[in-house]
């Protein structure tokens, strides 16, 4: 199979998030980044996938702060290739980050060997709609199931395990080249010494490939950012430890808690 | 007791296979298989691997098979075995790390605990994954002033190496506060690195993650660079630990003093100072990294011995024979790890012995036992009140107002 799997870095907020001066972003001197769970949960899948039936396993993302060491460990895991798309990307939007990675998967012209899959987070702390994955599969007209928790490969096509709320599940059988919004890999992230990401960045290398970006980045300005205001709703209960735990369970009855 | 008394320094670019001609290596072709290493191990019983049958697998070309088995997750570091070693073989400075590394390595999965912990030591330079930028939180909150290198701009004669459980945890902050008031109290002109310190990074080497130790290592040292001070002083016995032993390997000269070792060094005038008495029976607990590998053995007591009130009563197991909390090498985080494998937490049974004493408080010096022993204390059984202190934690209470 030629899997490829697409990275995106989110803002790491461990480390407290700051609005900037403008009132409509996130103040970039203290912003690092991180992968996302959901991406490095498809990384796994990739490289689970690789070692059970021979498939190159290709790495791509939009060039970004911190992104190279993403692709490096990525690499290390396992991925055969990493490739960063280049530009003047940094604002882009779901929608033109779509497209920007429809034009590299599929050069115009060019169509897609049957063999593909195209592995990506369902979501991500900054795109809980998951709007990405729907966008690439339009663009590229290929089916899309999202919210995966297992992909088997079965001929021309694979089984996926898909969840839905309630905790129903439901098996899929989607014909490839496909695009698979990844929950959570058959099993979890697997850790790679440091030792062993250091060699990589000395003896592998990301491709770079200039790509075009579209006429508009972005499709929606942001009006306003701010922090969570406190409205101030809580209740403190007080007493002897007796008092409260009464108190407490009248106030969970009154809000059929209990 | 041969390995400890000698001086020189492990080889620090040693491999699997490049370790047999080293000259540590050549000492490892002496082990007569008396098997006092596995014997002496906390662990011994739960390893597939003691050191004496890596040793042997070693030197019969089967050491493939060891990486293979997650035995050697068991250690955790604490140089029993080496400090027992009639030959002198530095089992826990050379070869136990070099085949931790290679068993992280052939692992197809390890414990969720560890891996988290590793990942978060390489990012945001502490074990616990909390931000960077509050490292120095504890040093500004509740009106504590500790002088910090960035902000002083000066000379200092002590630079205090804080390290992470004694900065972000609540109960080693204790620990830290404690230390700020005797160094306030005897007059140490000291400052500290706030934000810009990290993970000295001892039990990630001792995890054998090379790569993360190196990179941890590489960072300090740059910060040490940065400032002017005659000695380093720390109160976390794992950072002592790697000062003394791993970085001088990476160009790090600065004279290094545990706390512990400090303060008993500074006691004729510390002494007079600590005028409140308290009426409590304590035991010490040997830190595995001060006593066994640096030989600090009367000088924690000596400190003890020296507040009024005091009385000293050891645990069976106490000095070289002391038992690991269980925290070191990685065990700190691989408690639910060595759980599924039906294994006794080590502070559990350590605890177990500093009841047996009777004693009301058991001292440590190490910041890990703060919470292994509080932990351990929460599930066995005992009806007199015992409490854990370390050792600069009493110190600070005697010393009155």
């Amino acid at each position: 199979m030629n899997i490829f799997v697409l990275l995106k870095l989110v803002p790491d907020t461990v480390e407290e998030l700051e609005i900037a001066g403008d009132g409509k972003s996130l103040e970039a001197e203290v912003l690092r980044f991180k992968q996302s769970d959901p991406d490095e949960h498809a990384v796994e899948q990739a490289i689970l996938l690789k070692e059970k039936c021979s498939s190159k396993v290709t790495v791509v993302a939009l060039e970004s702060p911190e992104v190279d060491d993403a692709l490096f460990t990525a690499l290390a895991k396992g991925a055969d290739r990493a490739v960063k798309l280049t530009g003047n990307l940094i604002n882009a939007q779901s929608f033109a980050a779509a497209q920007m990675l429809a034009n590299f998967l599929k050069p115009e012209g060019a169509s897609l060997p049957a063999d593909t899959l195209i592995l990506l987070r369902g979501q991500s702390i900054d795109d809980l709609e998951g709007e990405i994955g729907p966008f690439l599969a339009e663009l590229l007209g290929l089916p899309y199931v999202c919210v995966v928790t297992s992909v088997v490969p079965e001929g021309g096509s694979v089984t996926v395990m898909k969840e839905f709320a309630g905790g129903l599940r439901g098996e899929f059988a989607v014909p490839m080249p496909a695009v698979i919004g990844i929950q959570s890999a058959e099993k979890p992230p697997r850790y790679v010494p440091f030792a062993k990401i250091k060699a990589i960045q000395k003896t592998a290398k990301i491709e770079t490939v200039d790509v075009t970006p579209p006429d508009s980045l972005t499709r929606f300005g942001v009006e306003r950012m701010y922090k969570p205001e406190a409205v101030g709703r809580a209740q403190m209960l007080e007493g002897a430890s007796e008092e409260v735990a009464d108190k407490l369970v009248e106030v969970l009855a009154k809000n059929s808690l209990i | 007791m041969v390995a400890m008394l000698e001086p020189e320094l492990c080889e620090k670019g040693a491999t699997i296979e490049t370790v047999l001609d080293t000259p540590e290596g050549k000492r490892i072709l002496t082990c007569i298989q008396c098997g006092m290493c596995a014997g002496t191990c906390p662990y011994g019983e739960y390893m597939d691997y003691p050191p004496r049958r890596i040793i042997n697998m070693l030197r019969r070309g089967f050491i493939e098979e060891v990486f293979k088995s997650d035995s050697m997750l068991r250690c955790v570091a604490c140089y029993a075995c080496m400090s027992k070693c009639p030959r002198g073989i530095r089992l826990s400075d050379v070869l136990l790390p070099i085949v931790k590394e290679q068993t992280l390595i052939n692992q197809p999965e390890i414990p969720a605990e560890l891996q988290k912990t590793l990942q978060n030591t390489l990012r945001y330079g502490n074990p616990m994954g909390e931000s960077s930028r509050k490292r120095v939180n504890w040093a500004t909150a509740n009106g504590t002033k500790v002088p910090i290198m960035a902000e002083i701009k000066r000379p200092v004669d002590v630079l205090w190496f804080v390290e992470c459980y004694t900065a972000y945890y609540q109960r080693g902050q204790d620990n830290s506060r404690a230390v700020a008031k005797l160094f306030n109290a005897l007059g140490i002109d000291f400052a500290i690195l706030g934000n810009e310190e990290k993970c000295a990074g001892d039990c990630g080497q001792l995890t054998w993650e090379s790569g993360l130790f190196e990179t941890l290592t590489d960072y300090n040292m740059e910060i040490f660079k940065k400032y002017k001070f005659n000695r380093i002083v720390t109160g976390d016995a794992h950072a002592f630990n790697a000062f003394r032993i791993r970085y001088p390997m990476y160009g790090f000269n600065y004279p290094v003093e545990h706390t512990t070792g400090l303060f008993a060094r500074c006691l004729p005038q510390l002494k007079p100072k600590l005028t409140k008495k308290l009426n409590y029976t304590v035991t010490y607990h040997d830190a595995c990294c001060l006593g066994r590998r640096a030989g600090l053995y009367d000088e924690p007591r000596d400190l003890l011995l020296a507040i009024p009130g005091i009385k000293l009563v050891e645990m069976t197991h106490n000095r070289v024979n002391s038992i690991c909390c269980g925290g070191g090498g990685g065990g700190m985080w691989l408690d639910t790890f060595f759980k599924q494998k039906g294994m006794e937490r080590l502070s559990e049974r350590r605890v177990k012995e500093a009841i047996a004493t009777g004693a009301d408080v058991i001292a440590v010096s190490c910041p890990y036992e703060i919470y292994r022993f509080e932990d351990a204390l929460k599930v066995i059984p005992h009806d007199k009140p015992i409490i854990v202190r370390d050792v600069v934690e009493l110190l600070a209470e005697a010393l009155g107002d």
